[in-house]
C-alpha cells in the first residue's frame, strides 16, 4: 500500500491538484466572491464547452494522435442540428442525434484521411479545420441562427433551489453534459479493453500492429469519439449562448489542447488521465476566473495562462529527467 | 522428439529481389535452435513468414503440428503458439508489467477489462519461468534485461510452443545474458522450442543444439552445435575465411604518442597511467560502468580530470574542451556512431569533411569547392568505401560504410591518437572485418590507437596489448601473444 501512495505522490496529478487547491485557497482569501455558490456554478457552466472538448481530445492524445479540427467540427455540428431543429420538430433527442451524427462523420473523415494517406494527424486536422470551417462559412455566408426552438431556449434544470438572496440554482444542462462527458471518457479509457488498446497504441504503435490490433478500427473510434464530443460540446455552448454563430468557436483549439497537456497528457501519446485532464481544465478556468475577480485587466489573461502552462510543463519535464537520472545511477 | 514446424522449399520475392530462396527448416519441440546469418541473409524474412506477417511465394509448404498450410497468418500463428520476441521487444512502456504480459486479454470485441484476470495471467506466466517482477511497475521504469523478461513472460502467457528471439542479447551485459540463458533452459524443460537469432557467435555456441546458417537468402545448412566452431560459423555465414592473428607487435622503440599519468576523476576512474606508442593498437576493456568510456572522454577533453596529466607526443594536453584535444591530435569515434558521429541527412562529403572545414577555406573564408571534392574523394579511396555519389546523404549507406565515413571524418584531422569506442557494435562480420582492416592500416601509418570494447574477443585478436579496467581502476595488462582469451575473460569478470 505505501508503494501505491508513493506512486500517487510522485504523479503529475498529485502536484496539479495541490496547485489547484492552493490557488483556490488564495482566491477564497483574496476575494469575497470566489467561494460563492453562484461563482462556482458560473464557473462550471462556462467551462462546459472547453471541458467536454478536453475529454474528447484526451482520448486522441492518449492514442498518439492529435486533432486541431474539433472547433470546426463543433461549429458544423451545431449549425446543422439547429438549422434542422428550426424547421422540423425533432426535439432534444433529434438535436443531439443530428449533431452527433454530423460530428462523428467529420471525425471519421479525419480518421480515414490519416489512415489512408499516412501523414501526420497535425497536418491532416489543420487542413480539415479549414475545410470544414470554409465550407460552413461559404454555405451559411456567416449568418447567425437566433430563432431557436422554445424547448432549446429554456434548457434543462434539475434540483432547482433558491438561496437566501433569492437567486435560483440548479444542476443545469451544461454542468450535466460536462460530468457525463468526463465519466464516459473515464469508463472508456480505464474500464474497457478498447481503452487499454488505445493506451497501448499510444505507447507503441508498431508493437500494437504486430499483436494484431485493429489499428484502423481504433483510429476511427478515437477520431469519431472526438467528433462526438465536439458535437456534445457544441450543443452545450449553443444552449448557453442562445444562438449559433459559425465564427465564435474557431480559435479555441489551443486553449483546450493546453488544458489537456497541462493535465499530463503527452503529445507523444500513451500518457494522460481523465483526472489530470479535469484538473488541467479546472486550473485554467479557475485562473481565468480569479484574474477577473481580482480585477486584473482581461488583457493579461492569456499572458498568465501561458505562464502557468509553461511552468507546469517544465516542472513535469524536469522531475521526469531527475527520476530517470536517479534510475540510471 | 516431435516436429513442431516444418518448412520446405520456402521462397520469397520482394519485387525483383529474392529475399529467400528454397529454404527448408524443421523445428522440434523442446529444442534450442539458432538461426544465424549476416544482415540481409534472409533471417528476418524467414521469421516473418513463420509469424505469418508475410506470405511465402507459392510452391513451398508449411507443416505446422502435422497440418499443411500454404501460408500462415498472424492469428493462426499466434493461436498455434508461435511467439516472436522482436529485438525492440514490442512492449508498451506506458503500461504496467501485468498489462504488458497479459496484453492478449485486451484483444477482441469491446467489453470491460478484467483486472483480476490480467493480474492472474501475469502472475502465472512469471511463475512458469521463475521470474519475479512487481506487477504494477511501469515497463518504462524497468532495465532492458527486465523488459526482456516481460517480453518472454508475455510469450508464456500466450501459451507459446515456439518462441523466436530476435537478437535477444544485443543490449545485455554478460551477467544478464547468463540469466537469459537460464530462462531459455526453463523453456526447454517445458518442451517449448526456442529459436535464437543472433550475431554473437560465442553465445550461439553456448546454448544451441542445432544451428541453421543462412547466406544471401539461401540455406547453407543445419548443423549440430557439437560439430561446429564459431570460427567455422563465420566462414559459413560469409563464405570467406577470416584470419584472426594478433597483429605484429608494435615498435618498442617508437615514439610515445599518448602518455597518461595518474589521471583521476573521483567517481569515474582513479589513478590511471599508461602509454601508447606510434603505430600501436592498445585495447581497453572492462564491464559497463568500469570507467573506460569516462576515461576516453577525459582524454578527448569532454570530461575534465581532477588530477593527473595527459601528454600527446610529449606536449602536455590541458584537455579542457574537445576542440583543444582535436587541435593537439586526438580523435574520438563515439560508441553510438549513428547518434553521435554522423549527420545522417547530410551528404557523405560534408560528413567526412566536418572536422577539417578550416583547411578547405579559400578566399574570404569560403569553402573552396574543388579542394572539398578532392579531399573527400581522397578519403573515400583510402578507406575503401563503396559510394556511388559523394553528395548522397550518409543515411543511404550501409552500416559498415557509415562506420568508414565516421573514421574518415576523424582521420581527416590527421590525428596522432585515435580513440575508438566500441566500433563494431551492431555491425555484421564482414563489415567488422573491414573495420579491423582499417584500424590496422591506420596503425601502420603511425597512428596510436586506443580500441575500447565490451567484447574480450575483439580486443584480444585485434590489439597489441589489452588494458583491463575494473571499478574505475586499471587492474591488469594482458599480452595476447603470451596469454589466452579465457585468461582475459577472467580478468574482466573477476
Amino acid at each position: 500500500m505505501p508503494k501505491t501512495i508513493q506512486r500517487w505522490t510522485r504523479s503529475h496529478e498529485f502536484w496539479l491538484l495541490a496547485v489547484v487547491i492552493v490557488l483556490s485557497m488564495f482566491l477564497t482569501a483574496a476575494t469575497d466572491s470566489f467561494l460563492t455558490l453562484q461563482n462556482l456554478f458560473d464557473l462550471l457552466t462556462s467551462t462546459s464547452f472547453a471541458g467536454i472538448l478536453a475529454a474528447g481530445l484526451l482520448v486522441v492524445l492518449v492514442f498518439g494522435g492529435i486533432d486541431i479540427s474539433f472547433t470546426a467540427i463543433a461549429s458544423v455540428a451545431q449549425y446543422v442540428a439547429l438549422t434542422i431543429a428550426k424547421t422540423y420538430p425533432i426535439g432534444w433527442f433529434g438535436v443531439f442525434f443530428v449533431a452527433c451524427c454530423t460530428g462523428i462523420l467529420c471525425g471519421l473523415f479525419n480518421a480515414v484521411i490519416i489512415h489512408k494517406v499516412r501523414i501526420s494527424s497535425v497536418i491532416v486536422t489543420i487542413s480539415t479545420l479549414n475545410i470544414f470551417y470554409g465550407l460552413l462559412i461559404y454555405i451559411t455566408r456567416g449568418d447567425y441562427i437566433t430563432s431557436l426552438p422554445s424547448y432549446f431556449r429554456e434548457g434543462i434544470w434539475w434540483f432547482e433551489f433558491t438561496d437566501s438572496n433569492g437567486f435560483p440554482y440548479a444542476i443545469n444542462f451544461q454542468a450535466l453534459l460536462l460530468v457525463v462527458a468526463f465519466f464516459m471518457t473515464w469508463v472508456l479509457l480505464n474500464k474497457t479493453n478498447i481503452g487499454r488498446q488505445i493506451y497501448a497504441m499510444g505507447g507503441n504503435e508498431i508493437a500494437a500492429e504486430r499483436l494484431g490490433f485493429h489499428v484502423f478500427g481504433l483510429r476511427c473510434l478515437v477520431y469519431g469519439y472526438m467528433g462526438f464530443m465536439a458535437a456534445i460540446a457544441s450543443i452545450s455552448q449553443a444552449q448557453l449562448a442562445q444562438s449559433v454563430t459559425p465564427t465564435t468557436l474557431i480559435g479555441k483549439e489551443l486553449e483546450v489542447l493546453a488544458a489537456v497537456v497541462l493535465g499530463g497528457a503527452s503529445l507523444a501519446g500513451g500518457n494522460g488521465s481523465v483526472f489530470g485532464a479535469v484538473l488541467g481544465v479546472m486550473l485554467i478556468a479557475i485562473l481565468q476566473n480569479g484574474l477577473i475577480l481580482l480585477g486584473v485587466s482581461s488583457y493579461w489573461n492569456q499572458f498568465f495562462v501561458g505562464c502557468v502552462i509553461l511552468l507546469a510543463v517544465s516542472a513535469t519535464a524536469l522531475s521526469q529527467r531527475r527520476r530517470h537520472a536517479g534510475l540510471a545511477s | 522428439m516431435t516436429t513442431f514446424l516444418e518448412l520446405t522449399h520456402v521462397s520469397k520475392h520482394f519485387g525483383g529481389v529474392r529475399a529467400l530462396r528454397d529454404v527448408d527448416l524443421s523445428l522440434e519441440a523442446g529444442e534450442v535452435h539458432c538461426l544465424v546469418g549476416e544482415n540481409g541473409s534472409g533471417k528476418s524474412t524467414l521469421i516473418k513468414i513463420i509469424a505469418g506477417v508475410q506470405a511465402p511465394d507459392p510452391g513451398g509448404s508449411i507443416v505446422l503440428e502435422g497440418r499443411e498450410h500454404a501460408r500462415l497468418d498472424p492469428i493462426l500463428s499466434t493461436k498455434s503458439g508461435i511467439q516472436v520476441i522482436y529485438q525492440d521487444l514490442s512492449l508498451f512502456p506506458n503500461m504496467s508489467v501485468a498489462e504488458n504480459i497479459a496484453i492478449g486479454s485486451h484483444m477482441g470485441l469491446p467489453r470491460l477489462a478484467n483486472w483480476n484476470r490480467i493480474n492472474d495471467i501475469a502472475a502465472k506466466a512469471m511463475a512458469r519461468i521463475n521470474v519475479n517482477l512487481d506487477l504494477e511497475t511501469m515497463v518504462s521504469d524497468l532495465s532492458i534485461a527486465n523488459r526482456q523478461l516481460v517480453a518472454i513472460c508475455r510469450a508464456m502467457a500466450a501459451d507459446a510452443k515456439l518462441v523466436i528471439m530476435d537478437e535477444p542479447t544485443a543490449s545485455l551485459t554478460r551477467h544478464e545474458v547468463d540469466s537469459l540463458l537460464r530462462v531459455v533452459n526453463d523453456l526447454k524443460n517445458r518442451d517449448i522450442c526456442t529459436v535464437f537469432v543472433s550475431h554473437r557467435l560465442d553465445e550461439v555456441m553456448e546454448i544451441a543444439e542445432r544451428v541453421t546458417v543462412l547466406r544471401d537468402g539461401g540455406k547453407v545448412g543445419t548443423f549440430d552445435a557439437s560439430e561446429i566452431t564459431s570460427r567455422r560459423l563465420e566462414t559459413l555465414m560469409t563464405g570467406h575465411e577470416f584470419h584472426y592473428a594478433p597483429p605484429r607487435p608494435g615498435g618498442e622503440v617508437a615514439e610515445v604518442v599518448l602518455a597518461v599519468r595518474n589521471l583521476s576523476r573521483p567517481g569515474h576512474y582513479e589513478d590511471i597511467s599508461f602509454d601508447i606508442r606510434k603505430g600501436e593498437i592498445v585495447g581497453l576493456t572492462g564491464l559497463l560502468g568500469s570507467g573506460r568510456t569516462e576515461l576516453a572522454l577525459s582524454i578527448f577533453g569532454m570530461n575534465p580530470p581532477s588530477r593527473g596529466t595527459i601528454e600527446v607526443s610529449g606536449k602536455p594536453l590541458i584537455a579542457s574542451s574537445n576542440r583543444v584535444a582535436i587541435a593537439s591530435g586526438v580523435a574520438y569515434v563515439p560508441e553510438d556512431r549513428l547518434m553521435l558521429g554522423l549527420a545522417l541527412g547530410q551528404p557523405i562529403s560534408a560528413n567526412i569533411l566536418a572536422t577539417v572545414l578550416d583547411s578547405l577555406a579559400g578566399k574570404f573564408g569560403l569553402i573552396n569547392p574543388a579542394k572539398r571534392v578532392a579531399a573527400a574523394d581522397d578519403w573515400i579511396v583510402r578507406l575503401n568505401t563503396k559510394v556511388s555519389d559523394l553528395e548522397n546523404p550518409v543515411g543511404t549507406l550501409s552500416g559498415g560504410n557509415q562506420q568508414r565515413v565516421v573514421l574518415g571524418k576523424w582521420m581527416a584531422t590527421k590525428p596522432r591518437v585515435l580513440i575508438l569506442d566500441s566500433p563494431t557494435v551492431g555491425v555484421d562480420i564482414k563489415a567488422k572485418d573491414g573495420i579491423y582492416e582499417i584500424v590496422h592500416r591506420l596503425a601502420a601509418e603511425g597512428v596510436g590507437v586506443l580500441l575500447i570494447s565490451d567484447e574480450a574477443q575483439e580486443v584480444f585478436y585485434h590489439t597489441h596489448r589489452v588494458l583491463v579496467m575494473r571499478q574505475g581502476r586499471l587492474v591488469s595488462e594482458v599480452d595476447p601473444l603470451s596469454s589466452t582469451e579465457r585468461n582475459l575473460q577472467e580478468e574482466i569478470y573477476a
